[in-house]
């Protein structure tokens, strides 16, 4: 997805002859394409392409869990309806709506201090120190633990009676009493948010900093020895520089982040006040059995997240694709 | 000026690593303690009590759950790897109409919210008769992995010289001995880091194990910790919990020191989902 990397343009031409007729071992290759591909292509399309198309089906019925070849059509019911001058639906449903300003709330939120400490680390690991590779090898310890067990550690430094954060607190006098970190509406998004800091910047980090170490150096000699200031270079100079590799990494973080589950099912156990709208989608459908409701705001979130990697590809600031450069 | 900013940059490196170290360490000193000692708070290791250890094992199948992810995630590598390789050779080495589509809808398909398909996949996975089994979970589970495994090894695959095949076929090869024979090896490398990563997706994989499993011996790690409830439902066993944690942490944080250059590679290639 990002091709920060120098890609090779390695890639066999078709040949042709002078009449611009294919060639039998063009042919034959071409050929043994579409059966290399076919077994991946035919497993997404069964997994992937086909599980999404029925989840947009069942949008429009009224299945239940228990028995899920039992339904009727009821058109865009799920979504919105009226009765009796009363409007129904995921639409009108104000759990949904928290959920998407929860989700949106914690993206906006969490990936802008990503990026920020990811910058801040990047930079650190560019510079030459010694520990330098140590360092790394630890900025890597929290994106390799599982994000259910990131969440149950975190729970439990934040537990409210015996946990390691409210003692920190208590003793440099920061707060008077213990606070219910994970079960306060007001603190809870955050505490998502810093555990997800937590896992991620390191991500963040480690594409910044790949972009880094591809920057020409003589321009910071040059700076150097026009006596500019570091503060000065970094924007002036290696901002807008790492730029397109820093709005990949934030793209890829954002849509990472508004699809959000363990993290807030686990940390936050399942309060309607917290939850994102991945949680609200399968609370609806397996909790409360209404596979129809549940399509109906897992489609919806997949819309959303459609629109903005159509969004993104149309603005054109990531090229994807063949031939990335 | 400049030993203040010696200090300030140490001072920041050292506050980095706390901050990324602490909570594993905290968790490992946590496992070592049970009982009431976990209702005081240590900042420094005081006792080494195994018997949160024994009882993650005692309380509940969580050697079934530990071998039932390295089971769900082995398969998933294998799979994945299978299949992504030799897709990635016809994407990197072979031009043909329509490829850049289909290789933007595989990225698509990465792209996609988990939850978009889960009722679908739970009807497809019932249809199969794969509920609460781990077919089930490897099959869902290859829709997180093997899209980006295609699209990894595409891109390393379009870094290599087009010299290596050409000789091949001059000498007659088909497509498919020249995969085996000539890209297999050179891809090892490459195998090897994007294989790390979709074994940690898939270890790491909660929404689908949480939903596709009923019962606790055919749970994979990840909701068997989420899941574990202590004598009552007030009452979550901290320390069996912690140890439970630790035992499932420290093989992955050894790969992923181990293969460091590896991975950071890989995401750097592909910027997977971290």
């Amino acid at each position: 997805m990002i091709m920060s990397g120098a890609v090779a343009e390695a890639e066999i031409p078709v040949r042709t002859t002078a009449r611009g007729k294919r060639s039998s071992l063009t042919r034959s290759r071409i050929r043994a394409a579409w059966a290399f591909i076919a077994p991946s292509l035919i497993v997404l399309a069964l997994i992937a392409g086909w599980p999404l198309l029925r989840t947009i089906w069942f949008s429009f019925t009224d299945a239940n869990l228990n028995d899920l070849s039992d339904y009727k059509i009821i058109g865009f019911e799920n979504y919105l309806a009226k009765y009796d001058d009363e409007w129904f639906g995921v639409l009108t449903e104000p759990d949904w709506w928290r959920s998407v300003w929860n989700t949106v709330w914690f993206t906006l939120v969490s990936v802008s201090i990503e990026t920020m400490l990811g910058i801040v680390v990047a930079l650190i690991l560019n510079a030459a120190f010694p520990g330098r590779g140590l360092m790394r090898a630890i900025i890597l310890i929290p994106w390799a633990i599982p994000t259910i067990v990131s969440a149950k550690m975190w729970n439990w430094m934040l537990h409210d009676q015996f946990g390691v954060i409210n003692d920190m607190l208590l003793r440099i006098g920061l707060i008077a009493a213990p606070i219910t970190w994970t079960a306060n509406p007001d603190t809870a998004l955050w505490t998502a948010v810093m555990v997800d800091v937590w896992k991620h910047t390191s991500f963040m980090a480690l594409l910044i900093l790949a972009a880094l170490q591809m920057l020409p150096q003589d321009i910071y000699e040059a700076a150097k020895v026009d006596g500019v200031s570091p503060v000065r270079v970094f924007f002036r100079v290696t901002l807008p520089l790492i730029k397109p590799a820093l709005l990949v990494a934030v793209i890829f973080r954002s849509l990472d982040a508004l699809r959000v589950f363990d993290l807030i099912y686990v940390l936050t156990s399942n309060s309607k006040d917290t939850a994102s709208m991945s949680v609200y989608a399968r609370q609806q459908l397996v909790d409360f059995q209404e596979v129809g409701l549940g399509s109906a705001a897992s489609t919806l979130i997949f819309l959303i997240i459609a629109l903005l990697v159509v969004i993104t590809l149309a603005a054109g600031r990531v090229r994807l694709g063949e031939d990335p450069r | 000026m400049t030993i203040l900013a010696r200090i300030g940059f140490w001072l920041l490196v050292i506050v980095i690593a706390v901050f990324a170290l602490f909570p594993f360490y905290y968790a490992i000193i946590s496992s070592f303690r049970s009982g009431s000692a976990l209702f005081s708070v240590a900042y420094l290791p005081e006792s080494f009590d195994l018997s949160n250890y024994f009882a993650v094992f005692e309380r509940q199948p969580f050697g079934w759950n530990i071998l039932n992810s390295i089971i769900v995630s082995g398969c998933v590598v294998a799979i994945s790897l299978a299949l992504g390789i030799t897709a990635a050779y016809a994407f990197g080495r072979i031009a043909f109409r329509g490829r850049s589509l289909l290789l933007m809808t595989i990225l698509a398909v990465s792209m996609f919210p988990q939850v978009a398909v889960l009722s679908g996949m739970f009807e497809l996975i019932r249809a199969f008769g794969l509920y609460n089994t781990l077919p089930g979970l490897i099959l869902a589970n290859l829709m997180l992995t093997l899209p980006f495994t295609v699209w990894v090894l595409t891109t390393f695959m379009r870094e290599l010289p087009k010299e290596i095949e050409e000789a091949a076929f001059v000498d007659g090869a088909t497509p498919w001995i020249v995969v085996r024979r000539v890209f297999l090896p050179l891809m090892a490398p490459a195998a090897v880091t994007t294989g790390l990563l979709a074994f940690i997706v898939s270890w790491n994989e909660f929404l689908f194990a949480l939903t596709f499993t009923l019962t606790n011996e055919r749970r994979t790690v990840p909701p068997a910790i989420a899941l574990m409830s202590g004598s009552t439902a007030y009452e979550l066993p901290w320390g069996t919990i912690m140890a439970g944690s630790v035992i499932v942490t420290i093989p992955i944080i050894a790969l992923v020191l181990v293969f460091q250059r590896k991975i950071v590679a890989g995401l750097t290639a592909g910027a997977v989902k971290g």
